[in-house]
Formats: C-alpha cells, structure tokens, sequence
C-alpha cells in the first residue's frame, strides 16, 4: 500500500500549530467533561473493596487483636493483621529512604491514624461496617509528639523494633565549611539570630491515595492501578516487598488529581490490598479518605531551624549557619536521593554570594506519620530558601536597612555563573538583578512604600499594610545518576517515540503528570523538533508496561529530565529521518539540511520533505542506505548532566486588621525565570498553584499535634486550604536564562512558586506589623499574639 | 472512603406526618434538612440514626415573610434564600451579614436556617444572631405548636429544647422600625466557622438613647450566645464609641472562650470585647441611618 491508499481520517479543522506557545491542554477536553480515569472510578469485574483499621492512639503497644467477629461478617472476604503479614515476611516495607516502615502495626503503634488491620468486603459500606467489629486491645505508651524533647533522656523509645536503638536520633549530616565559616562570625560586625520552625504541612491533593491490586492466579501477573508520581520506582519496590518477579508486575496510574510530593511514596494499605487480592483472588480496590489522607500519608517540611546570618555593618552578607532539628515522624520515609538525607537543604545559600556557609542537620523519631520530603519542595529547598528568605530580612530588620535594597547588594552577578556555591552547588545561568528589578517595578516598590509611611502617619484602627519579598533559587532536575539515586535506582529518564506510517507519533515517557500537563508540554517539545502539530503526537505515560523505565515526576524533574529525554529522542528520530530524507531525494544526508520542519537539499526549499512524508516513505519499499533500518523510532536515556536552577523574585503586599490580627493578600507579584518556557500558560498556571499553596502554609495549613499526639487538623475543617477569596489575582512577570546545558534550555518550574511564595507573604505580614519574626501559619490568632510580642508556637495545641 | 452506617429512611409529606413519623421511629430517628450538618456526622459514624425523616418537601416551611409587625422565617428557608431575601434583609441586615460568612455558597444553597439552629453547634453563626434580634422559635408537636425564646431554645452544645418528636418549625421576629443590626465574625478562611463572631441590634430613642440592645454571640462560650450584662450595661446610655468599648469590655469578661487551633482563649477574650463593639457600632450606624 503506498502512502496515497492509506484513507485519511476528517482532519482536525484547524491544526494547533507546531512548536512551543500557550496552546490549551490537550488533556482538558476529557477533564472538563468528567471523562477522566482516576484510580476510584476504574472498576474491575468481581471487585472488592479494602478498608484500614487505625490506631486511636499515638504510641501504644498493642496486646490482641481480635477479629473473629468481623470475620464471620457475611460481606467479608478477608481480614488481614499485621500477624498474618508477619507470617508471608511483609509486616514490614521499605521506605524510600532505607528504613523499614509497619505494613500493619504487629508490636506497637508509632503514631495516630497508624494501620492496624485491613478488612476486605464485598462493598465500602460493608468493610467500614467490620472495622467496628475488630476489637484491638492497646496498652497507651506515652507520647513524644515535641521534637526539642525527642533526645531528652527519659523521652519514650519509638523505634524498639530496631535493635541496638537506645533513642530517637536517626542522624547528623553536615555541609559546607565549618571553619571558614566560624572565622567569618567572629569577625563579622553584625551577627543576626533567629529560630524559625517550617510547621509541618501537607500536600492534600485533590484526590486522596488510593490503588486496586489484582493478582492473575492462572498468569501469576500482579496489575496495581495506583496514585503513583512515579511508577516505575513502585514496581521495583513491589517486588520486593512481595517477592513476585518484577516483569509480572504492571503498575497503572490512569489519571491523578493532584500529587505534589504526597504519592511517591507507597503505603502500607496499597500491600494490603495486594495481600487481599492474592487471599480472594480478586481485584481490590482501597481508596481512603479525606482524614486518613491527612493523617497517615506523606507530610512535608517539619524542620526547627536556628539560623544565623554575618554581615558588615552596611549590609554585605559574609556568612551563614544553620542548625536544623528534623522531625521525620515515626519512621524515615522521606522521599529524596539517598546520598541527601536532608535533601537539597544545603543549598540555603540561595541566591546570594556568601562566601561561607555550614549546616548541620539532625534528625529524630516522633509519634507522627512518616514522610518527609513532599509537597512541591524541590528536595528541601522549601526549607533552606524560607530559612534564608527570613533571615534576610531579620537581617535588614536589625541593620535598619531596606529589604529590597539589602537583596539587591548580595545577589549573584550576571558575571558569576556558572557559579558555585559555598556547599558545592553549580549554578548554571541567571541574571538575578534583573529579575529583582523587573518585580519592584511590577510592584511600583517605592510608591508601595511610600503609601506604608503614609498610613503608619495616620494610625488608628485602619488597617496595617506590609510589604514582603523573597529572592528564590532552586536546584530541580533530579539528577545526574553518577550523584543520585532513590533506593539505588538512577534518576535519569527513559523515552521512546515512535513514528507511524502516517506521520503521526507516540511518545513514551517514564515521568507521569499528575495536573502539569505532560501530555501538552511534551507534544509541543516533540512538534518542535518535528515540524509536526502537537495534535499529531500521543503522549503515553504511567503505564509500566507501556513506558520506559525512569524515576517519575516530583521535584520538578519532569521537563528537566524527561524533557530532556524527549528533545533528544526526537532529534534521533530527525536524525533518521535525514538518513530517509536523502535516500528519497537521491542525495547524502550530508548534503541536507532541516528548514522549517523539513529536510531539504541545502539551499533548495522546493526539494524539503516533512516528517509525515519521510515517515511513510520509512515504513515503505524504498531503497535506504546498507545497515540502516526501516522505520521510524528511537529510544534513549537521559542523564542530565547537571541540575538546573530556576529562580524568582516575588512581592507581596498584605493588609493587617489591627484588632483582630486578620491578613488580606492585597498584591502579588511574581517573576520567574524558568528558562525557555514551552507552553506559558501552563507555566503561569503551575506558577498561580504554588502561590495559593504559599499563601495556603503562610496564613492557615496547620497540622498540630497536642500532648498526647492527637493530630489537630484531620480534615478540611481543620486544614485549611486557600480558596480563591485568599489570594490575589496574581500578577506574573518572566525574564528568561535559557539552562545552558538542557538540550532547549528549560528549567522546571513546577514547585519555584511553592518555595518561594511563603517567604515573601511572611515577611509581609511581619512588616505590616512591625515584628522581627513569628512562625507560620500567621492565622489571625497568631498575628495577634505576635501582635502582642508573645508569638506562639503554632506546631501544639494552643491553650 | 467515609461511608455512613445501615439507617432507613423516610420521606415527610407534611408537617403533621413528619411529627407522625418521628413518634412512629422513636428517639433513634432524626430529622433531615440540607443534610450538611447531619450527614458529615454520618459519615464520621459520630451519628448513627436508626432512621431518617427528610423533610425537605415541606415547602410551607421554607416561606421568609412578615407576618403584622413579626419577620417569620421557616425552619427549611436555606441561607441561600435567607441571604436573598429583600424583606429579611431590609428589617434585619444582621441576618445578611451573617448569613454572608456562613459556609460557601454550596453550603448555604442546602443548608436550612432551622437545621443550623437545631445542630446547636457552640460555634453556630444564626444562633448568635437570631440571640442578638430576640427570635422566638416556634416548634410543633403531637400536641400541637409552643412558643420558646431563642435565648432558651439551646439548652447545652448540640442540644436544643425540641423533643425527640417535635420539629422546629419557624423562627419569628418581632420588627422594630427604630432598629438597627450587624454582625461580624473573624475567620480564618473564608467558608470556615468562626472563630468568634457577635451580633448586635439596637433599638434608638431621642438623642440616639438606647431603649434596647441585644448582643449575641458564638465560639465564645457565652451562656445562651448572649452578652446579657453588656445588654444590660448599655440600655439607656447613649450610643457612643465609649459605651460600646466598654460594652465589648464587659461582653469580654463574662464570655467564656475555649482554646483549639482557631485560638488561644486571650485571643478569643479579646476578639469579644472588639467585636462586640464594632457590631454595636455596626447596628447603631444603621439605625441613625433609618431614622434620618
Ligand atoms: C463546609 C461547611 C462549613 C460550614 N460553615 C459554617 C459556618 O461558618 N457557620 C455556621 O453557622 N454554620 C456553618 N456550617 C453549618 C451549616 O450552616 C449547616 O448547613 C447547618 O448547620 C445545618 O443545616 P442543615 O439544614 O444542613 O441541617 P441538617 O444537617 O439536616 O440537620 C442538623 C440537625 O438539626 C436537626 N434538624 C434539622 N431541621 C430540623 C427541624 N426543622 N426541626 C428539628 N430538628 C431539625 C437534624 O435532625 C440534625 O440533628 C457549615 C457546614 C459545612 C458543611
């Protein structure tokens, strides 16, 4: 059949036009007509449906469990305890960072909401019905819910499942140079202090974890439909959690709403529902709720910092310190590469030229769920840069001096980059004065403060304003795989492409969108490379058996890695295509050259052939050069050769009521420098998420546990999320560094706006009222307190 | 996911078959308005009702109208109607400025002003107001209809004086032309509850002398949600900034706020007393401004 024969199907009327721009999201037309296909909508014959026992309590040993009732339920098909584990070897898992975490608790419970029992029935309403019928018997263990009182010698031993633990401490990490650091203090002429707590916090996607485990008795094959960020890293830790050979295992994460660091991870209740398929062999589906997600699923951030700033007395920053108590929870299952335990945190120089710098991290158990490193944070940058961001301006709070100006005067230079950091970080490009500059104006900074004098003059019960900034710089693009890995898997990213007779491609990726819109960046990646529209090329991703391997989207690594991966997949299938291209146009590769998405004899447009043409042509009888193959495909693996270092300058403009202490966002202004921006709509609206999430943590998500460990903010009336009455109608800016070693000189950008934005709203808030520094979340409680001078904690119940 | 336990569920044709029902089903059975206090108390399995008798047909109970000099609003009028209706409005903007920062509007398009007031939540919004304006509830029976103060229809958190078979079935105000009314509340987030609200409606003679006053107000561990010796305090004093800050004093100190995560008790002592005197100062602007 040669290419004229092939029937064409009615073509899309007009077709979206090749290469990067804001197209709308190809994605969108199922979403917006509910057609998508999330893990709790797919349905298996002959279903059945889990349901997770929990612990009441924080800490407690556990002395029976007893489930004959529930199961003699007559909708029960199984009841599983962590003794029934403990008999096949799976009462315990891996984390994602070497340690093991309970399946089901068999010893004690570690913290509240901790999985107990799993109960398999016939329906929801049946399973949630035999949860009742189990009796457990605890014996209450005190708690340790502080931190600061983790190492105290008569604190409760969490993890005596471990031998040889005498205590809580898991561990001490350092970076940068002590001594150079230490000189830098004791010479300085202004030392500014200040212990800053990152309240525990969490991702709360949309959509809750959830996964249906069917187990093929006759084929031995295990599918899992799941919430996973990352697929394929699921597969491999499948098996070895439940011994089955990895190729009969097929993970599938159909469409996901919202993961932002929350699923990575694997829980305990996706084994469990494993576990209840191999025992029924049928399908079961486990979807949890609203208030087990708050509860039990990965947190993010809980880090007590103190840090420590040198400057002279006009303001150049020489040195900086930071001593960091890490509460990781019950278990360490934070999710970053393994030679990082504290993650990217030493990168706290952010965007400043500071000669010297020393962190020292150490980290303890509590009786609260594990996780970690979640939550659009770029490694623990989240951290490390509100650290900083805070202490620049306790900084200019002491020295009397303009944030702005104090910024300004210790940003790196153009001239600097490539640069590298007191902790051994390579910046790749930037031009950071540029960028602080475009958002004060944005801003109308001046008049901004201008109109602050004004109304301090007036006083009053009008309302405080304050003006907040924040200088971020990130390190995204996990990682070269010589430095990184997550549980000895490399981070780089495979991708296939594959051209069909007609032109049209599918491309396959490791990574897996969980709302970045993947399926629309990664066609117009592809279409620029090609000359062919995105509506022509498919994007396959989250289908382990469909994909290549690769670690999966968090840390803002999917453009940085996968795409890299598919700029460079695509330009092998160019280069191919030239191959064909000369055999169709009877000339040598050599002498063609690619011109608006063609391959055409060197200075003769009337000779080009498009790709749709090259590709048929491939599939067909035509001659091709000895030892080259038909067809058009290519595989390859990227591994990035460095990070890359997106980076932003923000301003916030809050409203303080005075005598109820409540903030209004009036004016939000962010520039980001992201790179080369492939669709910037998507950009800005990766960057309007991570704003709300930042005005989210700085004024209302709070996650307190009180004295007994009973976590404070299980549901959404508790945890509060921003809704559009929050925030502003966000004003966006760009300047563009292209990353000089992407193959297209783009960054990520899908956490800069979460790491940088609660600085920025926090020290906003802190100048409206006029106070050197107080935790987050500034509820109007904690406004008013901090109004008062007697700040609060904001990580315990309030009394 | 959250499912509810095993209930039976009735459907009331009328308020007499409702009242019928409810004897028929016993203490077990519960009443079903808009349903968002009740089932996310289900689906908790905090509430186990043997039976539901939803009511959510009785569309004679949903009427807002006056009724000679009484503003009467029905126990399934839902605070979206509240919030929409002209009449209720112009005699009592204190019901808008509530009904304003209750919930979102997916909330108050189901919930109903008499399952609010029936769910004696410590923290309710309308329980504070309807204090504040002086409501009188009326509640139907096998026996037929009674008659009972707003100010004594809560009877402890979550408990109302409506018997296991009694339904609430319409609140009455009595209008005063003189009068004036607000409310405030301080939230955390928009559609969350408060974390202490106050309302207030005042009623000016000669001189802007006040002939009465009622101040309502929640989350703050006020008996009955009221500020009775700031009421007190302020009758017959003129309407001024002093006597209102020192009425939000007063409010202040016989209120008896319990710590969460919403606040410290200092914290919500002192949004009292502010509140306090911004609804007064709310309720009395508007009631100058009628009276020009
Ligand atoms: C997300 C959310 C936010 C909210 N925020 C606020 C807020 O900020 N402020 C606030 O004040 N409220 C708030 N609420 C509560 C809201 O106002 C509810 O709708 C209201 O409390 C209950 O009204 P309902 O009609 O849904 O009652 P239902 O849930 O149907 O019933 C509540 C109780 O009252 C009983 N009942 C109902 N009607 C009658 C009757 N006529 N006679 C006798 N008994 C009856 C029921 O049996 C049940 O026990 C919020 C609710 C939600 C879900």
């Amino acid at each position: 059949m040669t290419a004229t024969q092939i029937p064409a199907r009615v073509p899309t009327p007009t077709p979206t036009p090749v290469g990067y721009g804001s197209i709308p999201r190809k994605e969108d037309a199922r979403f917006v007509r509910g057609r998508g296909s999330f893990v709790d909508d797919v349905q298996l014959p002959g279903m059945l449906y889990g349901a997770v026992l929990r612990s009441p309590y924080a800490h407690a040993r556990i002395v029976s469990v007893d489930i004959s009732a529930a199961e003699v339920h007559p909708k029960v098909r199984a009841v599983i305890t962590g003794d029934m584990l403990d008999k096949r070897g799976m009462a315990w898992m891996p984390t994602l960072f070497g340690d093991v975490q309970a399946v089901l608790a068999t010893d004690k419970v570690r913290f509240q909401g901790q999985e107990v029992a799993f109960v398999v029935a016939e329906d929801h309403y049946a399973a949630r019905d035999a949860l009742s019928l189990i009796e457990v018997e605890y014996e209450p263990l005190p708690a340790l819910v502080d931190a600061k009182l983790a190492l105290a010698p008569d604190a409760p031993l969490i993890r005596d499942d471990l031998d040889g633990r005498t205590d809580n401490h898991v561990f001490d990490w350092s970076a940068g140079n002590k001594a150079a650091t230490d000189d830098a203090f004791a010479t300085a002429d202004v030392v500014a202090e200040c212990e800053i707590l990152y309240p525990r916090v969490h991702p709360a996607p949309m959509e809750t974890c959830g996964a249906i485990a069917s187990l093929d008795r006759v084929s031995g094959k295990l599918t899992v439909y799941a919430t996973s960020q990352a697929p394929h890293a699921h597969r491999t830790m499948y098996a070895q959690v439940t011994g089955l050979p990895e190729h009969k295992i097929q993970i599938i994460a159909g469409d996901i709403g919202g993961g932002f660091g929350n699923k990575v991870a694997i829980y305990p209740a996706y084994v469990c529902a494993i576990v209840g398929s191999i025992l029924t062999g049928c399908p079961v589906k486990w979807t949890e709720d609203r208030s087990e997600n708050l509860m039990s699923t990965a947190f993010a951030r809980d880090f007590h910092m103190h840090g420590e700033i040198a400057a002279t007395s006009d303001g150049k920053i020489l040195a900086l310190r930071a001593n960091v108590l890490a509460d990781l929870g019950a278990f360490n299952g934070t999710a970053q590469p393994t030679k990082f335990p504290a993650g990217f945190f030493h990168m706290f120089t952010g965007s400043y030229d500071i000669a010297a710098a020393h962190c020292e991290v150490r980290s303890v158990h509590t009786n609260k769920a594990p996780g970690g490193v979640a939550y659009s944070c770029s490694f623990r940058i989240a951290e490390a840069s509100y650290l900083l961001e805070r202490m620049v301006d306790v900084l200019a709070h002491d020295l009397g001096m303009d944030p702005a100006q104090l910024r300004m005067r210790n940003l790196l230079r153009p001239e600097q980059f490539p640069y590298t950091c007191a902790t051994g970080w390579e910046y790749d490009s930037g031009d950071y004065p540029t960028t602080l500059r475009l958002a004060l104006e944005m801003a109308g900074y001046d008049e901004l403060r201008r109109e602050q004098a004004a109304r301090r003059e007036g006083g009053g019960d009008a309302p405080l304003m304050g003006i907040g900034l924040s200088f971020f710089t990130e390190a995204v693009g996990a990682g070269p795989r010589k430095m990184m890995d997550i549980l000895g898997l490399g981070m780089a990213d495979g991708a296939e492409l594959r051209l069909h007779p007609t032109g049209k491609a599918v491309l396959r990726l490791s990574c897996m969108s969980q709302g970045q819109g993947h399926a629309t960046t990664f066609a117009q990646i592809v279409s620029q490379e090609l000359g062919i529209s995105p509506d022509d090329i498919e994007v396959v991703e989250g289908d382990t058996d469909q994909t290549p391997f690769g670690l999966g989207t968090y840390g803002s690594r999917s453009t940085a890695v996968s795409g890299g991966a598919a700029v460079v997949v695509a330009r092998k299938v160019r280069d191919r295509a030239r191959i064909v291209a000369a055999a169709m146009l009877e000339a040598l590769p050599d002498d063609l050259e690619w011109a608006e998405g063609r391959w055409q004899v060197k200075g003769v447009p009337s000779t080009g052939k498009a790709i749709a043409e090259i590709a048929t042509a491939a599939h067909s009888g035509l001659e091709l050069p000895e030892g080259v193959e038909g067809h058009l495909d290519a595989t390859t693996v990227y591994n990035p050769p460095n990070l890359t270092y997106p980076y932003g300058a923000y301003v916030c403009v809050v409203d303080v009521d005075p005598g109820t202490g409540q903030v209004k966002v009036r004016r939000f202004v962010a520039v980001d420098d992201c790179g080369v921006r492939i669709n910037p709509m998507i950009v800005e609206g990766q960057i309007h998420g991570g704003l709300a999430d930042g005005v989210g943590m700085a004024l209302m998500e709070l996650m307190a546990f009180d004295a007994n460990g009973n976590h404070l903010g299980a549901s959404f009336m508790d945890y509060l999320l921003p809704t559009s009455m929050e925030c502003p109608s966000w004003e966006l800016g760009q300047t563009v560094s292209p990353s000089p070693h992407h193959p297209i000189g783009a960054k990520g950008i899908g956490e800069s706006a979460t790491v940088g934005s609660p600085a920025a709203v926090v020290n906003a808030v802190l100048d409206a009222i006029g106070v050197r520094h107080a935790d987050m979340p500034l509820t109007p409680a904690h406004v008013w307190r901090a109004m008062q001078g007697r700040a609060l904690r904001t990580d315990v119940a309030l009394e | 996911m959250q499912v509810p336990a095993q209930f039976e569920y009735e459907r009331a044709s009328s308020v007499e078959h409702a009242i019928a029902l409810l004897a028929r089903h016993g203490p077990e059975a519960r009443v079903l308005a808009g349903g968002h206090s009740l089932i996310p108390m289900m689906k908790l399995r905090l509430a186990e009702p043997e039976t539901l008798i939803d009511i959510n047909d009785l569309s004679e109970l949903a009427e807002i109208e006056v009724q000679g000099d009484e503003l009467c609003i029905g126990a399934m009028a839902r605070h979206a109607d509240l919030l929409a209706s002209e009449v209720a409005g112009s005699h009592y903007p204190i019901l808008h400025d509530a009904e304003h920062v209750i919930a979102d509007p997916v909330v108050r398009n189901r919930g109903t002003v008499g399952g609010s007031v029936c769910q004696a939540d410590p923290s309710e919004d309308l329980s504070a107001a309807f204090a504040a304006i002086q409501a009188t509830a009326v509640i139907q029976g096998a026996d037929g209809t009674r008659t009972v103060s707003m100010r004594e229809f809560f009877t402890g958190p979550y408990d109302t004086v409506v018997g296991p078979a009694e339904l609430l079935v319409q609140l009455r105000v009595p209008i005063h032309p003189d009068g004036g009314s607000a409310y405030v509340k301080v939230e955390r987030r928009v559609g969350d509850w408060p974390v202490a609200a106050v309302g207030a409606a005042l009623r000016l003679g000669r001189r802007n002398k006040i002939t009465d006053a009622g101040i309502g107000m929640t989350a703050v561990g006020a008996a009955h949600f009221v500020a009775a010796e700031a009421e007190a305090y302020l009758r017959g004093k003129p309407a001024t900034e002093e006597h209102f800050a020192k009425a939000g004093e007063i409010a202040a100190a016989h209120c008896n706020p319990s710590a969460d995560q919403r606040g410290p008790v200092d914290y919500k002592r002192h949004l009292a007393g502010e509140l306090t005197r911004r609804a007064l100062r709310g309720a009395a602007e508007r009631a100058m401004a009628r009276a020009v």
